[in-house]
């Protein structure tokens, strides 16, 4: 296995909802590999979107060292945690979770806004990812005029357009029929495989999972086994 | 500014919420420039140049009690007096008591004397008012107004002075001249006068002969007006009529002023309407963001720092309530010549609105602070649990 750009050792995670204490991850320890295609699978409340918000910087473990692309998130604060996420992961969501009143392109250059990037390098950047994901034409489009695929290569491209080291991806075909949830994850396919992003996917569906090249099953707070597919 | 097309794509997020917000913010800073530069003009009564040269003399105590006629050579004596004229409240209306009419008994004289140059009379109607005791000289407005025609017999009905010849409190008088005046401000404060003898009135009444209401002194140098007021009534001191001389736009205010405590009225309905704008946009905005908690936890994710959510929250209720005041007090600015209509004898400045901006500023920092911190502490893995 090549250099580890996710690396989880003894990770807790326990929520405190009132007085009642829920252990959500319990001592998981996790290499992910640079330009791995990792599918995170596993029942409801087992523990994945958790893992992914760890993996992402979007939570704190409990316990437990997490290091993703070389930086430990368990020493940062919530200031140089915002930063590190804006310059390593890209994030999709299985609702899109696009900004309704602006425009595809005035959505992709979101990330964007937080570099020194001048008005029409942003434009230009975000017209480029809208390209990438094949969906150029519709620049000029509101979420509420795309079709959820369409909306969703949006999202992937507001995800790729600051070219993060990591993607995450929870359940990006959710809410997707199945040819256009193919196309998407064909699409995540290209990006892993021939721009070499490292991608960590959560899904419940066995058939989006066949798309990664490692499938990770989890099973109350903990990593049942692992399966490296043949690419 | 890289952020403005965000703020602004934000703001009309909700088109019909914005603009009904919009709408009522807009009459309510239309409400508080109107008013806001009425209290300016009660607050600043020396704003202007206009009749920076005129002083007023009237009661120490009171501007209902007379002063004796007497006093008119001791005050054309002081040093720096030019002029010296007489006045007299007559208190009247034509017909109805709502036609109210600025009447005023004045001495010819001295009066066109201490006011050269600031009305327009024709040779014809001055020597025709000069030659009839009973004429009466009417701003072309009044004239209008009542469609009154030179050569028409007006009665007046005084609500004060009997006449010593009957009681009655109507008095007649024959309209021989119009006039107007040359300075458009002055011709709205003009436009209720009708001027008349003061010899007729002082003979005619049927008490009161040999005092008058009020004189008015023209001065040769405006900046030695508060000298020249100070030996006027240093003249008086400890007499049985006292005086107080003071700038003519203060007396005006003054005047206006016995209607009440206009600055704190006005001060009050400012209070309520920038309470009532608390309110009205505080809730737009702690529904705005509400609204948008699963929005903002994505911009947090991708990276927007807590300052830059922060910012971002309170750059929108900026932005709402300046341009709500850009609109509002422009057209408070714009409706100052109606006013100027409405309250004669108050000078408006412009100046005034500039305080609006800063209210606007205050109102935004207040509204949008609570949902901005709001924003600021939103914690990204609830925000999203609701909506992934």
């Amino acid at each position: 296995m090549s250099e580890a750009i996710v690396s989880l050792r003894n990770v807790d995670k326990r929520y405190v909802r009132g007085k009642q204490s829920v252990e959500v991850l319990k001592g998981l320890s996790l290499d992910i590999a640079k330009g791995e295609f990792v599918a995170l699978m596993g029942p409801s409340g087992s523990g994945k979107t958790t893992l992914l918000n760890l993996i992402g910087g979007l939570d704190t473990a409990t316990a437990g060292e997490i290091t993703v692309a070389g930086q430990r998130l368990d020493k940062l604060g919530s200031g140089a945690l915002a930063r590190w996420r804006a310059r390593h992961v890209g994030f999709v969501f299985q609702f899109y979770n696009l900004m309704p009143m602006l425009t595809a392109q005035r959505n992709v250059e979101l990330p964007l806004l937080l570099t020194n990037l001048t008005g029409s390098q942003r434009k230009a950047n975000a017209l480029a990812a809208l390209t990438l994901v094949g969906i150029a034409d519709r620049a000029k489009h509101k979420p509420n005029e795309l079709s959820g695929g369409q909306a969703q290569r949006v999202a992937i491209a507001r995800a790729l357009v600051a070219d993060p080291t990591l993607l995450v991806c929870d359940e990006p075909t959710g809410d997707l029929d199945r040819k256009s949830a193919d196309e998407v994850l064909h699409l995540l396919q290209i990006l892993n495989r021939e721009h070499g992003k490292t991608i960590v996917m959560v899904t419940h569906d066995p058939k989006a999972a066949e798309f990664a090249s490692r499938q990770l099953h989890m099973d109350k707070g903990a990593l049942l086994e692992a399966a490296t597919l043949a690419a | 500014m890289k952020y403005f097309p965000l703020l602004w794509a934000t703001l009309w997020r909700k088109k019909t919420r914005t603009i009904f917000t919009l709408l009522s913010m807009i009459v309510a800073f239309l409400l508080f420039g109107i008013l806001e530069t009425v209290d300016y003009a009660f607050a600043h009564p020396s704003g202007g140049a206009t009749g920076a040269d005129k002083l007023i003399t009237t009661n120490k105590y009171s501007i209902t009690l007379a002063l004796p006629f007497s006093y008119t050579q001791q005050i054309r004596s002081v040093p720096g007096v030019a002029e010296v004229t007489w006045i007299s409240w007559f208190g009247a209306y034509y017909q109805e008591s709502k036609n109210f009419i600025f009447a005023l008994p004045v001495d010819t004289g001295t009066y066109f004397n201490l006011h050269k140059d600031e009305f327009i009379v024709s040779a014809e109607h001055m020597q025709a008012y000069r030659n009839t005791r009973t004429g009466a000289l009417v701003s072309s407005k009044l004239m209008k107004k009542f469609g009154w025609k030179v050569g028409d017999k007006v009665p007046l009905h005084s609500t004060i002075w009997t006449q010593k010849k009957d009681g009655s409190l109507d008095w007649i008088f024959d309209i021989v001249g119009t006039f107007d005046a040359k300075d458009p401000t002055q011709a709205s404060q003009q436009a209720q006068t009708l001027l008349f003898h003061y010899d007729l009135f002082d003979e005619g009444r049927s008490f009161g002969k040999g005092t008058v209401g009020w004189f008015e002194e023209r001065v040769d140098d405006p900046t030695q007006s508060a000298a020249t007021s100070s030996k006027i009534d240093a003249l008086f001191a400890n007499s049985s009529n006292e005086t107080k001389t003071q700038p003519a736009k203060e007396f005006a205010l003054a005047f206006i002023k016995q209607l009440g405590d206009i600055g704190f009225v006005l001060r009050a309905i400012l209070g309520a309407v920038f309470f009532t704008l608390l309110f009205l946009t505080g809730n737009t905005m702690m529904q705005s963001v509400r609204e948008r908690i699963p929005e903002l936890a994505v911009l947090k994710t991708i990276g927007f720092g807590d300052g830059i959510v922060l910012g971002l929250v309170i750059g929108e209720s900026l932005l709402l309530c300046l341009i709500a005041a850009a609109i509002g007090l422009g057209l408070s600015f714009l409706a100052l010549p109606i006013i100027r209509l409405g309250l004669q004898g108050v000078e408006l400045s412009p100046t005034a609105l500039i305080p609006g901006f800063g209210a606007a500023v205050l109102l935004a920092l207040i509204v949008g602070t609570p949902p901005a911190l709001r924003a600021m502490r939103l914690n990204i893995v609830d925000a999203l649990a609701d909506k992934r």
